[in-house]
């Protein structure tokens, strides 16, 4: 394939990643941005979100864009309701201390991992995506539901942006974050906001999930590489900073199709990790983020 | 550090007596269980004990299940017809995860703990790979069903056996003839970057040469993959026939964005049904496989001259004309494969009946007389077909089937034959010491 078309799909492909890793890594940088706490068990909402969405629509008869559409909205929602039990039993139990945390969040990635295996089984299963449409150019052809992802995806970010600048629950969400203990002396219930701020940011990578579902199928490991791949975004692009997460997974998400598809992906997975450890010699806040106070 | 509630503070909780006591009640509780007290029985009536390590999670949990439910039916077809030796036969199952390490472990936890009588039903080649010096330092005869040529080698060691299913090598070779005369002379090969792929990396050139074709690009793909469609560009432009064998939980995804970025403008398509396995050939997306072939171990479509050993042998397994689960159509089988595990457990049975198989002091006897089989019939026993085995490398040879994607089904269009797979032994098991 001459270098035009490559470098083409090696972008498309790179676009898709980054519409997932996005939403994804938004999700983590929100919790740890609001709460100042590091939730390892990010990629298993991502992995619930995915197992849910086919759980759904094979449940729901029809059309598969029926299906698809019920398990987009139901599943982020039960993603939600599990986040919001866990943080109300666990994280604040622990009065959200960072490495009590970090242990209790390890041990929610395993229980509910070990729960997909036990109730899904350990099988891949496919999702159908709600329309199949290929996208024939010139040189390869290309399905157009993964473009329908990245434009999804950049709605949902839109989206997430307005609320958060735009509305009075993001300028709680906002001052909670800028000082906790003012806010709580302003009358926020802080404690609210930090469950409502974590089902979010589950939401979030299971909303994720379920767009990527139709693409490659839900399996019980699925929440390993997004979890890693967001830590990576979220530390390039400055802890808590959203325009920095954005900037971030397109960055990764790019630079991981281009260099997968050029190089090899062990090399993409490389340049990445030795990005993390640049940023965190050179510029510690990250690229977007501001220095701690 | 911001440890305010004390959670890492070890100081904050000591031990008492009374805990202490109660731990030391409750471990001799358990040591005088019933699954501690040895098994006093005398042999004769007591089951044998058949280890099997089971891929029930990780990657290969699809062939696994599958793996698991085709044993289960032999085991039960043995015991209605009297078990070995006079001895029901009882399978113990630990799950090594697909993984070399585990598996590993599993195979010590056999030897030590449940004392089997041997160790069987490996599938995946690293695990198989990594789970063979644990056999032979417990010298506890393992039978692999996992297609990798890792056995045959003679790299593994004298304890570890592959007597149900053909190794790639040997495929490779009685199917390289029909690629190169029907498919297409210059081939692109994309395979899983692990051990089994390797066999095909390794194999496939020179038997592809000796025929008057080429490989003329090779593209590995890590097993545990997601996302396929980067992988393709390095398909060369001139390609005639892609040679695809995937495995791992994404297999179905590879298929669907292989067609994506081909549509039917595709070159030739000859697969491993790796590729394929436990995944319906009518998912939405894989129209374009149409007309493609595909190699099958045992074919997964009931097919019009099936005999009745193998009309029998889908029944016993549970496995309806198109391959899927009874009652489920879409709990497709890993039917090219799992025949395997039911050929490997009458084997198994075979070596044992001829050995007067009596406990694990005589599993030096048992590899001798699996070393002795020269050639299995076919037959309720080996429904897949006729087959012969090398003792001296610890190996079967058989047929195998290419099967062409018609109409939504698998339908065999060529049968190899037995000496087509022939080669000349690498080694000689039966020189290392027992």
């Amino acid at each position: 394939m001459h270098f035009g078309p490559h470098l083409l799909l090696a972008a498309l492909e790179g676009l898709v990643t980054s519409a997932v890793l996005a939403l994804t890594a938004l999700g983590l940088s929100l919790v740890f941005g609001v709460m100042r706490v590091v939730n390892v068990a990010h990629g298993e909402f991502f992995m619930l979100g995915a197992v849910l969405a086919w759980a759904i629509s094979t449940a729901i008869a029809g059309h598969p864009a029926i299906g698809f559409v019920a398990a987009l909205v139901i599943g982020p929602l039960l993603v939600g309701l599990v986040a919001f039990l866990a943080e109300w039993l666990v994280l604040r139990r622990l009065g959200y201390n960072p490495e009590g945390t970090i242990v209790a969040t390890i041990g929610m990635l395993y229980i509910i991992q070990q729960l997909a295996l036990s109730f899904y089984g350990p099988e891949a299963r496919p999702v159908e995506p709600p329309f199949s449409y290929r996208i024939l150019l010139p040189w390869f052809g290309y399905s157009g539901y993964k473009l329908s992802v990245v434009a999804a995806s950049a709605l949902l970010l839109v989206l997430t942006w307005l609320v958060l600048t735009r509305t009075r629950i993001g300028l709680i969400m906002r001052a909670t974050q800028y000082d906790r203990e003012t806010a709580q002396a302003f009358g926020i219930p802080v404690e609210r906001v930090y469950a409502g701020v974590f089902a979010i940011g589950a939401m979030l990578a299971a909303i994720a999930a379920v767009l990527i579902v139709p693409i490659s199928q839900a399996h019980y490991l699925m929440g390993q590489d997004p979890l890693l791949l967001s830590f990576i975004v979220v530390i390039i692009g400055g802890l808590g900073s959203l325009r920095g997460t954005v900037v971030a997974a397109i960055l990764i998400g790019l630079s991981d199709g281009i260099i997968s598809m050029f190089f090899s992906p062990t090399l993409a997975k490389i340049i990445a990790t030795l990005v993390v450890a640049m940023v965190l010699v050179f510029r510690p806040q990250g690229l977007f983020g501001t220095t701690q106070r | 550090m911001a440890d305010k509630n004390g959670f890492f503070d070890l100081s904050k909780t000591t031990l008492s007596r009374r805990t202490a006591l109660k731990g030391l009640a409750a471990g001799a509780g358990l040591a005088l269980a019933p699954g501690f007290v040895r098994y006093s029985q005398a042999q004769s009536s007591a089951p044998i004990k058949i280890g099997f390590q089971l891929h029930r999670t990780g990657i290969g949990a699809a062939y696994g299940r599958w793996y698991e439910k085709t044993s289960a039916a032999a085991v039960k077809a043995i015991n209605d017809a009297g078990g070995i030796n006079g001895r029901k036969v009882e399978l113990v199952i630990e799950d090594d995860g697909t993984d070399p390490a585990r598996g590993a472990e599993v195979v010590g936890k056999f030897a030590k703990q449940h004392k089997t009588d041997i160790v069987f039903g490996t599938l995946f080649s690293h695990v198989v790979i990594g789970s063979a010096p644990a056999a032979g330092e417990n010298k506890i005869p393992y039978f692999v069903v996992s297609e990798g040529h890792h056995v045959a080698s003679t790299k593994l060691n004298r304890y570890v056996f592959q007597p149900g299913i053909t190794d790639v090598k040997s495929q490779i070779q009685s199917m390289a003839p029909w690629i190169a005369a029907n498919a297409g002379k210059k081939v692109t090969q994309i395979f899983p970057d692990f051990a089994f792929g390797y066999d095909h990396r390794d194999y496939l050139p020179p038997a592809l040469k000796a025929q008057g074709a080429d490989v003329i690009a090779q593209i590995a793909i890590p097993p545990t993959e997601s996302s396929f469609t980067k992988y393709f560009p390095q398909i060369p432009a001139e390609t005639e026939v892609i040679y695809h064998v995937m495995v791992g939980p994404a297999v179905l995804t590879f298929v669907k964005e292989l067609g994506e970025f081909y549509g039917s403008q595709r070159p030739q398509l000859f697969g491993f049904i790796d590729s394929l396995e436990a995944v319906d050939v009518n998912s939405p997306g894989l129209e374009f496989l149409d007309g493609s072939h595909f190699w099958e171990g045992s074919p997964r479509y009931a097919q019009p001259d099936d005999t009745a050993a193998q009309k029998a042998y889908r029944a016993a397994v549970g496995i309806d004309d198109n391959g899927a689960a009874l009652g489920d159509p879409k709990d497709v089988s890993t039917a090219a494969h799992m025949f395997g595990c039911w050929e490997t457990l009458y084997v198994v049975k075979k070596a044992m009946e001829d050995a007067g198989y009596k406990g694990p002091e005589d599993r030096a006897k048992l590899v001798e007389a699996t070393e002795a089989l020269t050639e299995f019939a076919e037959g309720p026993e080996h429904p897949q077909g006729p087959k012969t085995f090398n003792g001296k490398i610890h190996q079967c040879f058989g047929i195998q089937n290419i099967s062409k994607v018609e109409g939504g089904k698998l339908k065999v269009v060529h049968k190899t034959k037995i000496e087509d797979g022939l080669y000349e032994p690498e080694g000689d098991y039966t020189t290392q010491a027992l």
